[in-house]
């Protein structure tokens, strides 16, 4: 992390590059509605997933598989209290579910390190699952429920809301001494926990308030869906997904996850509709090609050419 | 009252006693040598003063505080202080974030980042990596990252600071700065307790010295006693090499 004061000018012009692109973003529904707005609603949903997954895992190295559990969890608080309660109030509670359960697992699970991390986070969206599919099977009698529905132009808002407090939240822990903790940890955890950082709590608050992003997501996308049963709401896919396009974009960066989300759910869009039967045959092609020449993601690989460009115009000069 | 103290402190693994039944006491402002054979458990009884480990039985006191199995961090805001026989530095960082890190986190009341970031400095100044502040800790040479880790310990406003062989696999000259170091760490008040194989350098600066052996205690006293001790030298040399001299 670097201490540079919060007005020097290159975080400036960051800053108003990313002004313009939520304005234009906020338009959007008004110049293109329909299926622009659909398409959008989708990637953010994946760029909130993919940014609050790199919030946690980016600069502490716990991979998490566990985006699924804490989505799907959102996604059931749409589906229990939808109908009951105003809708903030809703996200809110989903969000706040997601925060709590990963309090939880945080507490239990965050001593685990490296590969058993990852593998018992995964086992969370497992056992999340099945432990919902026995509740509504053997207490509520049903399998699925019916989530009630809402504008494409609701959800958009709602995803483009959710955008913006992950982002703010991603900067603001890259620029705070609770950053630099996290770093810290995910260098030398020891070193860390000599060095006076409480290193507990700090993991599990990350991971809890990265956690309740994805909650949050997860109800508002629900409304979209209509009806829900436990697979639908806790897809492994929904934790692997987040990992991937973090990977794809570039994990250096907090823009990195974003324009992975961005490319690869664009690129899902595509290729299911023109090549239907094969399309998870190119998809899978297309990322084991970009995981093997594209170590530190796309922003990476932007970075390194843009090195090479300036080194060259530098030899002319 | 002794600044740091240890009654019958204890440490398994599996069956093995790496620490038995040590006793020791630390008085405030002296140098504090421990040393012996390869796993006779000296970094061991680091890792139970700074809590990294949790002694089977036995007691630590700091300033008359009871701190056996407090959290790691505890132990570091309280104002005891470490480094790493091999060095943990946050590989990434510029060396004057390492350092930061300890300022942020390791003193009992928050600094400001104006504040933390010229301690930082000062800090960079005094192991005399000023040159360097700018550069990730991975690039730093080793005598570099151990001098850095001095100086992110020394950022938590240690009472006392626990030197697990800064020397180790450093050169003639670097072992001379170190020493220096280590002298001027002193002279600013801070209580040392240090590990160390490089015996010139334990000789000079510490005023008494532990000796451990297979984890127990078996020797304590000033380094003219215990440079003289006959337990000490057979341990060291051998029964043979003491017959053959």
């Amino acid at each position: 992390m670097d201490i540079t004061p919060l007005t020097s000018k290159k975080s400036l012009i960051s800053g108003a590059i990313v002004l313009v692109m939520l304005i234009l973003l906020a338009f959007v529904p008004l110049y293109a509605p329909g299926y622009p707005v659909v398409l959008l609603s989708s990637i953010l949903m994946y760029v909130i997933l993919a940014v609050s997954w790199l919030v946690f895992s980016g600069p502490t190295g716990y991979i998490s598989l566990a985006p699924a559990a804490f989505f799907g969890v959102g996604i059931y608080a749409s589906a229990i209290i939808g109908k009951a309660l105003p809708f903030p109030i809703v996200v809110g509670v989903g969000g706040l579910a997601s925060f709590c359960l990963a309090l939880l697992v945080g507490a239990l699970t965050l001593r685990l390190r490296g590969i058993y991390f990852a593998i018992f986070t995964f086992g969370l969206v497992m056992l999340m699952a099945h432990s919902m599919l026995f509740y509504e099977l053997h207490i509520t009698g049903t399998r699925g429920r019916f989530v009630m529905v809402m504008s494409y132009n609701t959800v958009y808002y709602y995803m483009l809301g959710i955008f913006v407090l992950v982002l703010l939240t991603g900067y603001l822990v890259k620029r705070s001494r609770f950053g630099l903790a996290l770093y810290g940890i995910g260098q030398e955890e020891d070193a860390a926990a000599h060095t006076g950082v409480n290193v507990t709590m700090v993991k599990i608050i990350t991971f809890a308030i990265s956690a309740s992003f994805m909650g949050a997501a997860g109800t508002v996308m629900a409304t979209k869906w209509t009806y829900i049963d436990p697979f639908i709401a806790f897809n492994p896919n929904y934790s692997f997904m987040p990992v991937v396009m973090a990977m794809f974009g570039g994990m250096g960066q907090l823009y990195g996850p974003v324009i992975g989300a961005a490319i690869l759910t664009y690129l899902e869009e595509f290729l299911v509709t023109k090549f239907a039967e094969i399309y998870m045959l190119i998809f899978g092609a297309i990322l084991v090609v970009a995981i093997l020449y594209m170590p530190n993601g796309l922003v990476g690989l932007i970075q390194k050419l843009w090195k090479q460009i300036s080194k060259r115009k530098h030899a002319v000069t | 009252m002794p600044l740091l103290e240890g009654k019958g402190v204890t440490k398994y693994f599996g069956g093995l006693a790496a620490v038995s039944n040590v006793d020791f006491t630390v008085e405030q402002g002296e140098a504090f040598g421990l040393i012996g054979p390869n796993g006779a458990g000296k970094t061991t009884l680091f890792n139970l003063i700074s809590a990294a480990l949790i002694p089977r039985s036995g007691t630590i006191r700091f300033i008359g505080r009871d701190i056996t199995g407090l959290s790691p961090y505890k132990i570091c805001r309280m104002g005891v202080a470490r480094t790493f026989q091999s060095v943990k530095v946050f590989a990434t960082m510029p060396a004057l974030d390492n350092v930061i890190l300890g300022s942020f986190f390791g003193t009992a009341t928050a600094l400001s980042s104006k504040d933390a970031v010229r301690e930082a400095t000062e800090l960079l100044d005094f192991v005399g990596l000023s040159a360097v502040k700018e550069t990730p800790a991975r690039d730093l040479t080793l005598a570099n990252q151990k001098r850095l880790e001095v100086a992110r310990a020394l950022a938590t406003k240690p009472e006392v600071l626990l030197l697990d062989e800064l020397m180790a696999g450093l050169n003639p000259t670097e072992i001379t700065q170190a020493m220096e170091l280590v002298a001027r760490i002193r002279d600013k008040g801070i209580t040392i307790i240090m590990i160390e194989h490089v015996m010139k350098a334990i000789m000079n600066v510490c005023e008494r010295i532990m000796v451990l052996h297979h984890g127990q205690k078996i020797a304590e006293g000033t380094p003219q006693e215990i440079a003289a001790s006959e337990t000490v030298i057979k341990i060291y040399l051998g029964e043979k090499a003491r017959a053959g001299s």
